[in-house]
């Protein structure tokens, strides 16, 4: 989308919602993907749980930038996110309890959420604050609408459910597995090799057209590769938690 | 031997094998699912990861465990268990890393590439939280996540295994990569399902 302006609100939230989707393009924060999407409703609160969580350490991030010195700037995104978080489960405790005890112990994991710290490190800290709330707002839900999805899909085979409702006829017999663990994992290859396709047949595309594009085998394989994806874009570019030789 | 004495040690042999296989952190639990699918190219990296796990994972329960009780519990701020142990584990990666690097070297040069990967690992900070919320000690905390790494490792090495026979496969080409080994990894959260009527 080239005619809209970069860091404007609505390319914000174009880029998180579609561009760089974090769940089905960059691949970010498998552990709450894969755990808590045993229904649709499940995964869409905790979509928008980490969303609020997402929107607020980017705005105050961004916010704090420039007081932050950039060798503990790790530590002080973590203890942002991590008061968010602890505000938000007080909140789901007190007006929401039915929410909090099925996600029980993932809820304070969003602490640990690449996407998160992803986003201060590689858009809060260098960006405006409206922006970044912007980026936070597009990015939570481009992952709530994944989360759901999945979610919709691991209910309907496996409980021929949809937020709970039974629509399919009673001849459907549910495939019990893809409500248990095994059928997250299933479900997520299912759709990185659908990814995978998608590439392989663009990047063909490209090659046939100008004679050079890139080599499908080429390209970045999301989180999996060599962690890197997650360890890198998470807790610091050093790999470290301070930066000791800065 | 007492039967007091006995029921402590069923409790705590029954806690060893569940964390361990039955209720696996990785193929039941998700957590830990980054370095499990990113460091299991080869069954030797695995191993290294496994052990700098179960190291990392076992002395920060014991601190963990050691802060919530003598302080968070004594003044009443429960509710800051999240902040706390996410920065006391954070903390501890590094200084176990440079502590290794200064006074053990060989250990050093065995596990600390994967040192710095474990802070971002869920793991650490879920067996902190599960030991406050299951009310466990502090010994029977550090014990709990000893075991959570021990299923850990094994599920790694296991999967690593799987990969390297893998290598030499036709599979099809969207399969290729990440899709094959989600495939590998889910059918390996069937077989620990298996486990479920051992207690």
């Amino acid at each position: 989308m080239s005619e809209w302006k970069a860091d404007r609100p609505a390319e914000r939230l174009y880029n998180g919602l579609i561009k760089e989707n974090p769940t089905f393009v960059l691949m970010l924060g498998m552990c709450p993907t894969l755990a808590v999407t045993t229904s649709a409703i499940n995964g869409l609160g905790m979509g928008l749980t980490t969303t609020v969580v997402l929107m607020m350490s980017n705005l105050l991030i961004s916010m704090l930038r420039k007081a932050i010195p950039n060798r503990v700037r790790i530590p002080a995104f973590i203890v942002i996110i991590a008061s968010f978080v602890t505000v938000v489960q007080l909140l789901l405790e007190a007006y929401l309890p039915a929410l909090n005890s099925s996600l029980g112990m993932y809820i304070p994991l969003i602490v640990v959420n690449c996407i998160i710290l992803g986003r201060a490190e590689s858009y809060a800290y260098s960006h405006g604050m409206i922006a970044s709330f912007f980026d936070g707002l597009g990015m939570g839900l481009g992952f709530s609408v994944a989360l759901t999805c999945i979610g919709a899909v691991r209910e309907i085979l496996g409980a021929g459910k949809l937020f709970g409702y039974g629509f399919l006829p009673d001849s459907f017999v549910p495939i019990s597995i893809f409500g248990l663990a095994p059928g997250a994992f299933f479900v997520l290859a299912g759709l990185s090799a659908l990814q995978n396709a998608l590439r392989n047949r663009k990047a063909a595309q490209k090659k046939w057209k100008d004679g050079s594009g890139e080599n499908a085998d080429d390209l970045p394989e999301g989180c999996g590769q060599d962690c890197t994806a997650c360890g890198m874009t998470g807790c610091s570019s050093h790999g470290r938690f301070y930066d000791t030789e800065g | 031997m007492g039967g007091a004495d006995m029921n402590t040690i069923k409790q705590l042999f029954v806690i060893l094998i569940g964390s361990s296989l039955v209720n696996n952190v990785v193929l039941s639990q998700f957590l830990g699912l980054c370095p499990f699918l990113g460091v299991s190219k080869k069954i030797k990296t695995a191993a290294g990861m496994g052990t700098a796990v179960i190291f990392v994972i076992t002395l920060a329960s014991g601190v963990a465990g050691v802060i919530y009780r003598f302080v968070l519990q004594k003044f009443g701020l429960e509710y800051l268990q999240t902040i706390v142990f996410i920065l006391v584990i954070a903390a501890l990666v590094q200084f176990v890393e440079m502590f290794l690097r200064k006074c053990m070297h060989t250990l050093y040069e065995a596990l600390g590439v994967y040192l710095p990967l474990i802070t971002t690992n869920c793991a650490v900070l879920g067996v902190a939280l599960t030991n406050v919320q299951k009310e466990y000690g502090i010994l029977t905390g550090m014990l709990n996540g000893f075991a959570t790494a021990v299923g850990f490792t094994v599920s790694i090495v296991i999967l690593a295994g799987l990969r390297e026979k893998m290598e030499y496969n036709d599979i099809p080409k969207p399969f290729r990569g990440m899709p094959a080994v989600l495939l590998t990894a889910g059918l390996m959260a069937i077989a620990f399902c298996g486990f479920s009527g051992l207690l």
